[in-house]
C-alpha cells in the first residue's frame, strides 16, 4: 500500500488514524520529541502564550457576539445587558477587554525577544517578517473591537483614526468614505467594523499557522544566538518546554486574573462609559494604552501626512530589519555596542507610550520628537553601522559548551552525546 | 531566575506605567474609606439601600438610569413585595386594548423610568443642560466613587471675581469649576427609614454607594470569585515550577 504512512503507534484506532491522516505523528515529531535548544530562558515563554492569548479573545468574543448588537442604538446597551443579564457576561467581557491588553503586553515582549537576541537574522527573516503581519492584523482588531462598545472614545477613537487616511494624496478621501461606508462614523461603520472585527482573528490565526511552519522549519533561535551544532545542545520539546511554558502560563494566568477581577477598569478610559455622542467631543482623546506609542509618532510632527507617514513606517521597517541589522551576531549578550543602543531604544518605546497618553504640549512634544528621532535612527543610523564597527565579544563553540565549562565537566576536546543529556537519559523521567 | 525577574518588571512596569498615565485630573480627590474597595470588599446594603431612597426622591427628579431595572433592587436586600411596591408606585406610557396611548403601573421587569420622555425635554426642563443617565456614572468618571461623592459635597461660594452665569453654580470637583446642578442634597432632604440623621455627607455617601453598585452590580460575585481564581493559580504556579524543576534537574543548562 505505496503512500500510506507506516505508523508506530500502538493503540489500534490510533494506528488506524494516524496510517491515514499522519495527525499524531505529526505532533510527535513537532510537539513531542522536536528538538529544541536548551538554554531556553523564559522570554522563550511568550510565543506560547500569545497563541494561548489568541484562543481566549477568540473563546470569549464568540460568546460576546452572540449577545451583541452592532446597531448605534443598540451597541452601548446591549454590552450593558452583557455586563448586567447574561450570565457570567461580566467575566466574558472583563476577560476579552482586558484580554486585548495582555495580549499586546506579551506580544511586545514577545517581539523585544526577538530583536534582544537577534531571531530576525539568516535563516529567520521570514519568520520575523510574518510575525510583522500578525502584529499590523492585531493592531487593526483591537483598534476595531475598542469601536464595538460603542462609547465616548470608541466613537472618537474611531473618527480620529479613519481620518488619518485622509492625509493619503488623491485617493484619502475616497478611503474614508470606504472605511466609514457613508460621509461619518456611523451605522455602516460599526457594522462594518464588527464584521471585520470578527474575520481577523481567523486571518491571524492562519498566519500565526504559517509563523509557527517557519519556525519549525528553522527551529528556534536562542538566548547564545548561536546554531545548534549536536544533539547535545537540545532537548526533546516534550516534556522539558512544555512544563516550562506552563510555569509562565500559570505566571501569565495569575497576572490576568488579578486585572480581571479586582482591577477591570485600570487600564480602560472611563469615557468609554458614556456613550458616544457626535455633538460633544471628550476633553482628551487618547487611544488605549498599547497603540500609544504609536500615536505619539503620529503627533511628533505638526504635518498630518507627515505624522500618518512616520507612525505606520515605525512598524513597517521592521520588515526591512533583516537587512538593515548589519552584524552577524544574533544575541545582544555578545554585542558590548549594541546593547545600549538597545537599552536605549526601549527607553524610547517607553518614553512614547508615555507621552502618547498626554496633551500634545510643551515638554511632552520635545520628549516625544526626541523618542521618534531615536526609533528611527536606531534601525536607519544605528544598525547598519554597528555592523561595521562593533566588535563582538567571541562566541562560545556551542550551546553545550559555556554550561559544562561553568561545571568544570567539559571533557578535553569537547563531549558528544545524545539528544538526552548524559544524568536524564540514564534516569527515565515516566518512572523516576 | 535574573532573567525570570527581568520579564516580570518588564511586564509589571507596563501594567503600572499605563493607569499612571490614564489620570487627568489636576487635583488629587479626597479619598473615602469605602466598604467595597480592596480585595474583598462588599457592600453595604443598608447604606445601599439609603442610597436607592436619596436616589428615588432627590436625583431621579431629573436624572434618568436605563440601565437598571426595577427587578436588579432585590440585590440590595429588598424583598419581591417591596421591590414589586416600588415598580408600582411609577407609571409607564402603554397602548390600551383599542391602541390608544394609555397608562400602566410598573412591573419588576421594567427599566427605571426616566425622569423625562427625551433629551430635548430634560434640557428645556433643566435651562439647556441635560442631566447625565446615572446607571454608569461611577465607572465614566475618573476614580467614580470619590468624584462623585466629593462632587456632591463640594458646593461651595464663587471665589471672588469668579461670576457665575444664570443657572450656573460653583464646585469644587466640577472640571472648571462651574456645573449646572443646583446643590441636589439639603439637610433633611430625605427622611431615612432607618433613623439614619440625614446630613448632607450621610446622603452623598449613601447615594455613592448606590451609584457604585449600579456602575458594578457584579463587584461581591467578581471579588469573591477573584480570590479563588488567584489562590488557585498560586498554587498552580508553585505545583508547575516544583515539577519543571524536577524534570530538569539533571540537564546542564
Amino acid at each position: 500500500m505505496a503512500g500510506l504512512h507506516q505508523s508506530e503507534f500502538k493503540n489500534p484506532v490510533i494506528n488506524w488514524v494516524d496510517t491515514r491522516l499522519p495527525l499524531f505523528t505529526m505532533m510527535q515529531k513537532e510537539y513531542g520529541s522536536f528538538p529544541t535548544p536548551k538554554n531556553f530562558n523564559y522570554f522563550w515563554n511568550f510565543g506560547a502564550l500569545a497563541i494561548v492569548n489568541l484562543v481566549i479573545m477568540i473563546a470569549t468574543g464568540v460568546f460576546l457576539a452572540m449577545n451583541y448588537s452592532p446597531g448605534v442604538e443598540t451597541a452601548f446597551d446591549s454590552v450593558q445587558r452583557i455586563m448586567r443579564d447574561v450570565n457570567y457576561g461580566w467575566l466574558l467581557r472583563y476577560v476579552h477587554q482586558n484580554g486585548a491588553s495582555m495580549f499586546f503586553i506579551v506580544v511586545y515582549i514577545h517581539i523585544f525577544r526577538a530583536l534582544y537576541y537577534g531571531s530576525y537574522k539568516k535563516p529567520r527573516e521570514l519568520l520575523f517578517m510574518l510575525g510583522v503581519v500578525i502584529f499590523l492584523l492585531m493592531m487593526a482588531t483591537a483598534f476595531m473591537g475598542y469601536v464595538l462598545p460603542w462609547g465616548q472614545m470608541s466613537y472618537w477613537g474611531a473618527t480620529v483614526i479613519t481620518n488619518l487616511f485622509s492625509a493619503i494624496p488623491v485617493v484619502g478621501d475616497y478611503i474614508v468614505t470606504l472605511l466609514w461606508g457613508g460621509f461619518s462614523v456611523a451605522n455602516p461603520t460599526l457594522n462594518r467594523f464588527f464584521s471585520l472585527h470578527y474575520l481577523m482573528p481567523f486571518m491571524i490565526t492562519g498566519v500565526v499557522f504559517l509563523h509557527i511552519v517557519a519556525l519549525h522549519i528553522t527551529g528556534s533561535n536562542n538566548p547564545l544566538g548561536i546554531d545548534v551544532k549536536s544533539p547535545q545542545d537540545t532537548i526533546p520539546f516534550h516534556p522539558y518546554y512544555t512544563t516550562k511554558d506552563s510555569v509562565g502560563l500559570c505566571v501569565y494566568l495569575l497576572i490576568f486574573a488579578a486585572l480581571v477581577f479586582f482591577a477591570p477598569d485600570l487600564l480602560g478610559d472611563p469615557d468609554n462609559n458614556i456613550p458616544a455622542n457626535p455633538l460633544v467631543t471628550p476633553a482628551h482623546i487618547a487611544p488605549e494604552w498599547y497603540f500609544r506609542p504609536f500615536y505619539a509618532m503620529l503627533r511628533a510632527v505638526e504635518w498630518k501626512l507627515g505624522g500618518v507617514i512616520l507612525m505606520f513606517s515605525s512598524i513597517l521597517i521592521l520588515f526591512f530589519l533583516p537587512w538593515l541589522d548589519t552584524s552577524p551576531v544574533r544575541s545582544t549578550r555578545f554585542r558590548p555596542m549594541y546593547k545600549p543602543f538597545m537599552a536605549v531604544f526601549v527607553a524610547s518605546f517607553f518614553v512614547l507610550l508615555w507621552v502618547g497618553g498626554k496633551p500634545p504640549e510643551g515638554l511632552y512634544v520635545v520628549l516625544g520628537r526626541v523618542a521618534t528621532a531615536y526609533w528611527f535612527l536606531h534601525f536607519l543610523v544605528v544598525l547598519p553601522l554597528l555592523g561595521v564597527f562593533e566588535k563582538p565579544y567571541a562566541l562560545p563553540e556551542s550551546i553545550s559548551a559555556p554550561v559544562l565549562k561553568r561545571r568544570r565537566i567539559l571533557p578535553p576536546g569537547g563531549g558528544g552525546g545524545g539528544p538526552l543529556p548524559a544524568g536524564a537519559a540514564a534516569k527515565p523521567m515516566a518512572k523516576s | 531566575m535574573r532573567q525570570t525577574a527581568s520579564v516580570v518588571a518588564v511586564a509589571m512596569s507596563m501594567l503600572f506605567a499605563a493607569p499612571a498615565m490614564a489620570q487627568h485630573t489636576e487635583a488629587a480627590l479626597p479619598e473615602q474609606s469605602w466598604s467595597f474597595g480592596g480585595l474583598f470588599g462588599t457592600y453595604d446594603r443598608a447604606a445601599l439601600q439609603r442610597g436607592f431612597q436619596v436616589y428615588n426622591q432627590v436625583c431621579s427628579n431629573c436624572h434618568s438610569m436605563k440601565e437598571v431595572y426595577y427587578r436588579n433592587l432585590s440585590q440590595i436586600g429588598l424583598n419581591e413585595e417591596q421591590v414589586k411596591a416600588i415598580a408600582a408606585s411609577k407609571t409607564f406610557a402603554t397602548l390600551d386594548d383599542s391602541g390608544q396611548p394609555a397608562e400602566r403601573p410598573g412591573m419588576p421587569a421594567d427599566h427605571f423610568r426616566s425622569p423625562f420622555p427625551n433629551d430635548q425635554a430634560a434640557r428645556a426642563a433643566n435651562g439647556g443642560a441635560l442631566p447625565p443617565d446615572q446607571s454608569l456614572i461611577v465607572a465614566a468618571r475618573e476614580d467614580g466613587s470619590n468624584y462623585v461623592y466629593d462632587l456632591l459635597n463640594g458646593y461651595e461660594d464663587a471665589p471672588a471675581g469668579q461670576t457665575m452665569a444664570p443657572g450656573q453654580y460653583y464646585n469644587k470637583w466640577m472640571p472648571g469649576n462651574r456645573i449646572a446642578m443646583p446643590p441636589p442634597l439639603a439637610e433633611g432632604a430625605v427622611d431615612y427609614a432607618d433613623g439614619t440623621k440625614a446630613t448632607v455627607a450621610q446622603m452623598a455617601s449613601d447615594v455613592t454607594q448606590f451609584l457604585t453598585w449600579t456602575s458594578h452590580p457584579e463587584l461581591e460575585t467578581r471579588k469573591r470569585m477573584g480570590v479563588k481564581a488567584v489562590l488557585f493559580l498560586a498554587l498552580m504556579t508553585g505545583l508547575t515550577y516544583a515539577l519543571k524543576k524536577k524534570l530538569w534537574k539533571d540537564v546542564a543548562h
